[in-house]
């Protein structure tokens, strides 16, 4: 593997410092799962790796009145593993519980997945859904950009040379939310998505009618999708068959994706809508405080 | 070249010290510089949980962790499985049920169920084919890996009752 030196810093602060010093050729390092891969493959070519799992902020997660802060380096499986958070923030634990295998949950952390901007990227859709918005430090002070913004392309991101985002801060869900991630893959596990949705929703007292909803589409594009249209046609709309095909058939509209070895241009659009389907209605059935029938790999 | 760094951990039990640089992974530390051989290299990009070890409690590619990382921390390799040379249930459960051909994938398999019945005593087919997803064998199939497991698991719990 490429020589490169190390800094593990443990204040936010210094890890800033040494970013911005090293300017394009240093790389922070977090669950490293994809970033070790990318040094030994050559794909990346940094001269200095920031480790940045001894930062406190970067390790927080903490769920309180005001909603939720899931620190960048994070890994997948203290979100699942935490109840309360697997339960009120469902969509993202779905989603961290189909990354890799566990080998990888136990290191890969949202932050890195949203940093690496990958168009699949199982992670992003949920943190879309759940209206998440990016903390992100840097050596002109902080900023905040809300996740559907964070992505610009494949592999490529709103981040400044210097820059490193923080953590990700999520409202408290309203009441009788419910929310869910679920992705076409051919196999059961290990696989990246040929299609992604993350959603989430909110209905009125009487569990019949949407009062908001937040679609989120991933592999259907050069970046993951805020589905506007498609959540804007649940809003206010009853819980039915049809309002729910409308906002799959919005949803198809704004697809974007590539013909690849995992699937069409047609076959992507036909299932971003099917999914659409899917997951809106089981995270009705989840605000209702229903369980839903979903094993994660199947 | 990078400054080597000196590392402390503590593997299967005993304080260990060692130096690396910055650029070599757990993996190739454990074997080229520990001499701890059991732990495989398979695909080196985690895809197939050859290199499995417990880290701080938790399964990881030993490939996709670099050495340093590792300072002040707890490794649990293949050879910290058995004890006194006694091999423990999963061992002797894959042994007994040939859940294995080459065995270059047998170590990462057999760490991966000790951290999988570590937590989850009693698992379901289902629960041991998701957990052990990110581990790859390419001679048997997966069959005789599962019953194995399941085995290993009645034994434990025969042992424990």
């Amino acid at each position: 593997m490429r020589d490169f030196e190390y800094e593990a810093p443990a204040t936010l602060a210094a890890a800033v410092e040494l970013l911005a010093r090293h300017d394009g050729a240093c790389r922070p390092l977090a669950g490293g799962t994809d970033l070790i891969d990318h040094l030994r493959t050559g794909r990346l070519e940094p001269d200095l790796l920031v480790d940045v799992k001894k930062i406190p902020e970067l390790n927080v997660l903490e769920l309180g009145p005001d909603g939720l802060r899931l620190g960048a380096a994070v890994p997948c499986y203290r979100i699942y593993e935490d109840a309360r958070i697997a339960a009120e923030y469902a969509a993202l634990a779905d989603s961290c519980r189909i990354i890799g295998g566990i080998q990888i949950q136990s290191r890969a952390s949202v932050g890195g997945n949203l940093c690496n901007s990958g168009p699949a990227a199982d992670t992003t859709p949920s943190l879309i859904a759940l209206e998440g918005t990016c903390v992100i430090a840097g050596p002109g002070g902080a900023r905040e950009v809300p996740v559907e913004r964070f992505c610009t392309g494949p592999s490529r991101n709103v981040l400044q040379p210097g820059e490193l985002l923080v953590e990700v801060r999520f409202p408290a869900p309203p009441p009788h939310a419910g929310s869910h991630y679920r992705r076409l893959i051919p196999r059961n596990e290990m696989d990246i998505a040929v299609v992604g949705v993350g959603a989430s929703v909110a209905l009125d007292e009487s569990g019949r009618n949407f009062v908001s909803a937040r679609i989120a589409l991933g592999a259907v594009a050069p970046t993951p999708l805020f589905a506007e249209a498609a959540s804007a046609a649940l809003a206010g709309r009853p819980v039915s068959d049809e309002s729910i095909a409308r906002a799959a058939e919005a949803a198809r509209e704004i697809v974007r994706p590539v013909d690849d070895m995992r699937g069409t241009i047609d076959y992507r659009r036909h299932v971003a809508g099917v999914l659409v389907e899917r997951v809106v209605k089981a995270a009705v059935a989840r605000a209702r405080g229903e369980e839903i029938e979903y094993r994660p790999g199947h | 070249m990078a400054k080597k760094r000196i590392v402390t951990a503590t593997i299967n039990g005993d304080s260990v010290e060692f130096l690396c640089e910055p650029r070599q992974t757990l993996l190739e530390v454990l074997r080229d510089v520990l001499d701890l051989t059991g732990t495989k290299e398979g695909c080196s990009n985690g895809n197939c949980g050859a290199c499995t070890v417990v880290l701080d409690g938790r399964p990881v590619d030993s490939c996709l962790v670099l050495a340093v990382e590792a300072d002040g921390s707890t490794v649990r390799t293949i050879e910290g499985v058995a004890r006194q040379g006694r091999l423990d249930e999963v061992q002797q459960a894959f042994l007994e049920g040939a859940a294995l051909q080459c065995g270059i994938c047998t170590p990462g398999f057999i760490v991966q169920a000790e951290a999988l019945l570590d937590r989850n005593p009693r698992p379901t087919e289902d629960e041991i084919r998701f957990y052990l997803a990110g581990n790859l064998c390419r001679c048997t199939g997966y069959d005789k890996i599962v019953r194995a497991v399941q085995t290993a698991a009645e034994a434990r719990h025969a042992a424990r009752a």
